[in-house]
């Protein structure tokens, strides 16, 4: 700061960094783009470790003996369920009844904005049910949460035996302090926020829904169960919640130890461990799983049933199981005693989980990368739009050499405002068209064209997308005369300002879908000015806007799961990922395509404007 | 307005009185026998009573029984304070007139519905004498010394506390014989000689606290209310201005064999004899739920009421799990509740019972219960008529041939239901984030037809701050205004919200009490040690006269003995309730208290560094000084100069 305060100083720094713009700007795009690769490099991240004390020393005895007799009991549901042809509802009420639960049920409905292709609804109409196991001698106001999503097709019904399995074994046990509740969701997300917004008595989406009878107050964390085979060779964690929260480390360390004390082989993104780090592959290994991770997270959907908890401040992941070739076998008793010691280690919390990092990125489930060390790669990106600024700023407030005396700046900084003002307010408002026409525009579309209300919807959000490149020539009709040198280092100083701040801002509730953004967004803003070559500079620009970004984030989502897509099928998994990006906000209020269409996309085309600046 | 007030509160009072008494006193003996061996079988007295004839009153024989213990007990103080060593056979008789009391226990076992059982004790000490008299009273025999200093040294008229753990579930259990919320509760109605109420309530919530083991020292202005209507005096007199009334609850309190041991020594015989060998710690702590009181009231002595008397009520409630008790029979006995078999009442108790709830059970076809007794009796506990199996402890026959009592209860149906009780109340906290939320009460009417008024009460901490003017309350879609509202706003670190509604449940409803509230920030020394398990609010009060069952039971299908419906009956219409919710828990905005001396040296730093320079450049003009370069200027020239770069 002393720096500034000497004018002269202040002049050679400020001096130097105009000089040395570029080069410096090239130089930390580059360096945040290392860094990030860097934090997959082992030695750099910090291997796990349990925070709280409450869940760390204390030792657990797993003893749940009834794997087989779950297993029975995921027959009789299965059984049950084909019979009802749904949520055997009734069968489900009276098993609970039998264990000792004190049982209720939710009833929900909830009719679609479009139909959803990918899971084939559109009026949706389900029934939760769960029960509560009320611990002795606790005054209900603090609970545990087990879930297992009850499937429309054939999978997922080992899950709700063994959830049935565990409330049994669990109700004859005198140790827990705390209530668990057991639930049984229908229609996976769409009844789990039923439930949740039930319990909580809210109404965030519009949904229909019952009241909840029975509570056990304030939820402290929440497991979902996902299982469809009798043996699994590993457990997967799932970590990724609704606008790419995450649930307190000390979740996924709890899984981590236990997985390591019994001795199931246990993956995060579907991958393994590897020991190799020192290794080209076994980096790349390691790149690839926080990639996946990275990616998951800036799609800001829920990735499993537990993504909706994150909302309410509870912490909670979904543990998948996976039957692969692999020879060594894990059997449900196994499963059963790692829920169970999850769930005791759980019982003996004193607080809710907050001693541990709620910001992290996992290259493996026995390293993390925790905000400290993420941060400055996305720091080193948005420092670039600084830079830029400045260098805008100088540019501005230095005199330009052609005009000598101030009335010339005068007159040309009057339609400098306006010509700033309008394309903002155009931009906007073509991003609020992006927003609000797809869905409200769908029944006109499907009366006037032959396609289906979904595709009706993508097709109208891409042409509107599309119809915003027209923008700078209708920006030109409203601004009278000829843009001027002045206007467009202002509307760009004012653009990169906004970038910056809006990246920063993402990049804090959701560190993945900030980087991305800025990756692609930030080159751009930092080279476009109306005197580059245009039409390089347009396929350039069209090239790193978000759609495209989507898109290529889509293939390259396929390539790091090992499941490399023709360009073909590419397409239309897009199309469709633009349709749940909608879907997914309407249902479960996830702000990504709120984002992008209302404040992303009018940034992008500030910048589109510059370039065809008259 | 204030004449619905003063209606409602008296006919409330009255009512209350009534009922309290109906509930816990009314136990109609229709065996003869029974009424008698109550009386004159007690052994010792018995050996020692033989030219009193067997028509001889009680009265007379407790009279006796307490005077021969004053003579005992005056050259000795401390042993009177131990009651259980005085043996009454080695007294003499005295003919003066002096304190009368009186010590009875009882056990209530109730099978339940759900498998579970439930057990109620109850210890019962009436003692003639007066606290608030000039004179000390220095000589006490079954009234527990502890208490009555208490008593007369805060000039208290009134106390009730209670100590429980776990939450009485209505919908599993139906009503308890007497309610207590999760935690401590204590509320004190004091004399009206009482000048500084509050400085004595702060003085006798430590005393209390020390004699029970408890954290009732942490009850202060903060948690203390002074309800209008909700809380009346349970003994007898006339006074019911509130100001001498407080009321606290601690619902983080975690009872504990600590609370218990102090308890049991209250009682005469201690853990020793009696019914309250039962009372071991490892089993009551091995259940659903346990609650533990204390009641003291003055009563009335007779029917006139012309004397009156203190009564110390301790009572303990416990469930017991079917579940958690690991045995696949569901099958209940003494042994296996309390790990005790009975061999003895209390040889200073003047009567000493077990009932066992057999209302559901009239043919046996629910359980059955061994040993059989012949003594029934019935009594209309909470508005409905039960029959209980009555087993007179102080009658030697009882223990048999094994000298032993070990009741035993197998059932033999295995479903259990959901009850649906005439009035049940849930509360829970709505929304989410920290910065706002909603408390919802939510009340149940199951009477098909009847409406019935409700009082409730809410004391929610300062922390919360309850915006009143978006509390609204609806049954059955429709706005429900309460005819009385007492609403006490909060000052910050004093004093708590405290809310009083009388609220009409309309018949087969539910209705809705919704408040929204903002989470306080509060100051970091004013967070507990665990801020992130959040922070408790007591539970909420319901007060209600519930039409009876009994009342609406209009068939006569229902054979009674032709004695008992010839008086005309004591039961009442309505019967009062009193429901509490359970405790919330609600987080408030917490700062991260992890690693406090690096965010105070952040913040710091920060503060004067960042702002200080900001500050400077942004409010002074900086101008070049020509003349003398200075010392930086002079080593950056030098610098220019070997780079060769112009000068500055």
């Amino acid at each position: 700061m002393g720096l500034l305060s000497d004018p002269n100083r202040r002049r050679a720094l400020i001096s130097m960094l105009t000089r040395l713009n570029a080069p410096i700007c090239v130089v930390c795009y580059m360096a945040g783009v290392a860094w990030f690769m860097g934090l997959a490099f082992e030695p750099f991240t910090l291997r796990t470790y349990m925070s709280e004390n409450a869940m760390g020393s204390t030792m657990v005895e797993e003893r749940f003996p009834s794997g087989e007799r779950a297993l029975a009991t995921a027959r009789e549901f299965a059984a049950h369920k084909k019979k009802v042809g749904g949520m055997p509802v009734d069968w489900l009420v009276k098993t609970m009844e039998a264990r000792g639960l004190e049982v209720f049920t939710q009833r929900f409905s909830r009719t679609l904005p479009f139909p959803d292709e990918n899971k084939e609804r559109y009026m949706v109409k389900g029934t939760n049910v769960y029960g509560i196991l009320r611990a002795p001698r606790a005054p209900r106001t603090e609970a545990l949460v087990l879930t297992a999503p009850c499937s429309p097709d054939d999978s997922n019904n080992q899950a709700v035996g063994l959830l049935l399995g565990l409330a049994h074994y669990f109700r004859n046990q005198i140790y827990w302090a705390k209530d668990i509740i057991f639930l049984v969701n229908d229609h996976d997300l769409i009844g789990m926020q039923a439930w949740l917004e039930g319990y909580h008595h809210t109404n965030t989406t519009g949904m229909d829904w019952s009241p909840l009878q029975g509570r056990g107050g304030s939820i402290q964390a929440a497991l979902t169960l996902e299982l469809s085979s009798d043996v699994v060779t590993s457990l997967d964690l799932v970590l990724e919640g609704l606008n790419g929260q995450l649930p307190n480390l000390d979740l996924a360390n709890l899984f981590y130890a236990f997985c390591q004390k019994i001795g199931v082989l246990c993956t995060i993104q579907g991958k393994l461990q590897r020991n190799d780090w020192d290794s080209v592959s076994g980096y790349s290994h390691a790149v690839q799983t926080m990639m996946l991770m990275v990616m998951k997270q800036a799609s800001g959907r829920p990735w499993g049933d537990h993504g909706l908890f994150l909302r309410y401040h509870i912490e909670a992941a979904t543990i998948k199981g996976i039957n692969s070739f692999r020879q060594f076998k894990t059997d449900a008793t196994t499963i059963g005693r790692l829920l169970e010691g999850m769930y005791r280690k759980l019982n003996n919390l004193l607080e809710r989980l907050h001693q541990s990092y709620f910001f992290y990125l996992m290259p493996s489930l026995s390293h993390f990368v925790s905000i400290g060390y993420y941060m400055p790669a996305f720091g080193l990106l948005a420092v670039i739009l600084l830079l830029r600024a400045l260098d805008l700023w100088v540019q501005l407030a230095s005199p330009p050499p052609r005009s000598e005396d101030g009335m010339t700046d005068v007159e040309e900084s009057s339609p400098g405002l306006l010509s700033v003002l309008t394309p903002l307010v155009i931009s906007h408002l073509t991003g609020a068209a992006l927003y609000l026409l797809p869905i409200h525009f769908q029944e006109m579309a499907v009366e006037h064209f032959p396609v289906s209300e979904t595709e009706a919807v993508v097709l109208t959000a891409i042409a509107v997308y599309t119809a915003g490149l027209a923008l700078p020539h209708n920006t030109h009709r409203f601004v009278s005369g000829e843009g001027t040198e002045q206007g467009w280092r202002v509307l760009k100083l004012v653009a990169l300002l906004y970038l910056a701040v809006l990246l920063g801002c993402t990049a804090l509730i959701n560190f993945s879908l900030g980087f991305i953004l800025a990756l692609t967004l930030v080159p751009l803003a930092a080279f476009i000015t109306p005197h580059v070559p245009k039409v390089l500079s347009a396929f350039i620009l069209v090239i790193l806007s978000p759609a495209c970004t989507l898109l290529f984030s889509v293939f390259f989502f396929q390539e790091l799961q090992e499941m490399p897509v023709s360009f073909q099928d590419g397409w239309v998994l897009y199309l469709s990922v633009i349709s749940q990006g909608i879907l997914d906000h309407s249902l479960y209020g996830s702000l990504v395509y709120p984002l992008i269409s209302l404040l992303v996309y009018p940034c992008w085309l500030l910048f589109w404007n510059i370039l065809f600046w008259k | 307005m204030a004449a619905h007030r003063c209606s409602y509160s008296a006919v409330l009072f009255i009512l209350f009185n009534l009922s309290v008494f109906i509930v816990v006193d009314s136990h109609q003996t229709t065996l003869t026998n029974d009424h008698h061996g109550s009386v004159v079988d007690n052994p010792q007295t018995a050996s020692e009573t033989v030219e009193q004839t067997a028509a001889q009153p009680a009265v007379d024989d407790r009279r006796w029984e307490a005077t021969e213990v004053e003579e005992e007990a005056i050259p000795d103080d401390a042993s009177t304070d131990t009651q259980g060593t005085s043996t009454p056979e080695s007294v003499v008789l005295s003919s003066l007139p002096k304190p009368k009391d009186d010590f009875q226990e009882e056990l209530v076992v109730r099978p339940l519905d759900s498998g579970d059982i439930y057990a109620s004790f109850q210890f019962r000490t009436l003692w003639e004498t007066d606290f608030m008299r000039g004179n000390k009273v220095s000589h006490y025999r079954l009234f527990p010394k502890s208490l009555g200093q208490v008593i007369s040294k805060f000039s208290v008229r009134e106390l009730h506390i209670s100590f429980t753990q776990g939450y009485w579930r209505t919908m599993q259990w139906g009503q308890p014989f007497l309610p207590a919320p999760p935690g401590a509760e204590l509320w004190v109605w004091f004399q009206d000689t009482v000048t500084d109420v509050d400085a004595t309530w702060k003085e006798l919530t430590n005393v209390l606290s020390g004699i029970f083991c408890a954290s009732l020292n942490f009850i202060d202005s903060t948690n203390t209310v002074q309800p209008s209507a909700s809380f009346k005096p349970l003994g007898i007199g006339n006074v019911t201005d509130h100001q001498f009334l407080r009321y606290a609850t601690l619902p983080r309190e975690i009872v504990c064999t600590e609370n218990l041991t102090p308890w049991k020594k209250l009682l005469p015989c201690g853990s020793k004899a009696g019914l309250a060998v039962l009372l071991k710690s490892e089993k009551l702590f091995h259940s659903s739920f346990l609650s533990q009181a204390v009641h003291i009231r003055p009563v009335c002595q007779d029917q006139q009421c012309k004397t009156t008397s203190w009564e110390l009520r301790q009572t303990l409630n416990v469930v017991f799990d079917l579940h958690t008790s690991g045995q696949s029979k569901r099958e209940w006995s003494l042994f296996k509740m309390f790990s005790r078999t009975l061999t003895e009442a209390c040889p200073l108790a003047s009567s000493s019972k077990i009932h066992i709830d057999i209302t559901d059970n009239p043919e046996g076809e629910q359980f059955e219960l061994s040993p059989a007794t012949p003594l029934l009796s019935q009594a209309v506990v909470l508005g409905d008529r039960r029959t209980f199996s009555v087993y007179d402890l102080t009658q030697q026959t009882t223990f048999g041939a094994v000298r032993s009592l070990n009741l035993l209860i197998r059932w033999k149906s295995s479903e259990g239901h959901m009850l649906r009780p005439l009035l049940h109340a849930e509360r829970y906290v709505a929304g989410y984030g920290l910065q706002t939320g909603e408390i919802h009460t939510l009340m149940y009417n199951n009477h098909p037809f009847r409406s019935f008024p409700v009082l409730l009460l809410d004391s929610v901490p300062w922390y919360l701050r309850l915006y009143i003017h978006t509390l609204t309350v609806t049954s059955k879609g429709k706005d429900n205004k309460p005819s009385y509202i007492h609403y006490q706003p909060s000052k910050d670190r004093l004093r708590p919200h405290l809310l009083e509604m009388l609220v009409q449940l309309p018949p087969n409803s539910v209705t809705e009490i919704t408040v929204q509230f903002e989470r306080a920030l509060l100051k970091w020394t004013e967070y507990t040690p665990d801020p992130n398990h959040g922070f408790y609010v007591g539970s909420s009060v319901i007060s209600s006269l519930v039409p009876s069952t009994v009342a609406m039971d209009t068939n006569s299908t229902r054979e009674q003995p032709l004695f008992s419906s010839f008086f005309p009956c004591k039961e009442e219409s309505s019967f009062f309730v009193r429901v509490y919710t359970e405790p919330l828990l609600v987080n408030l905005p917490t700062p991260d208290f992890s690693m406090p001396y690096n965010v105070i040296c952040l913040t710091c730093t920060v503060v004067a560094v960042g702002y200080g320079s900001l500050y400077n450049l942004l409010t002074r003009s900086f101008q070049i000084e020509e003349p003398s370069p200075g010392l930086a200027k002079r080593l950056a020239n030098i610098i220019r100069k070997m780079r060769g770069v112009p000068l500055l």
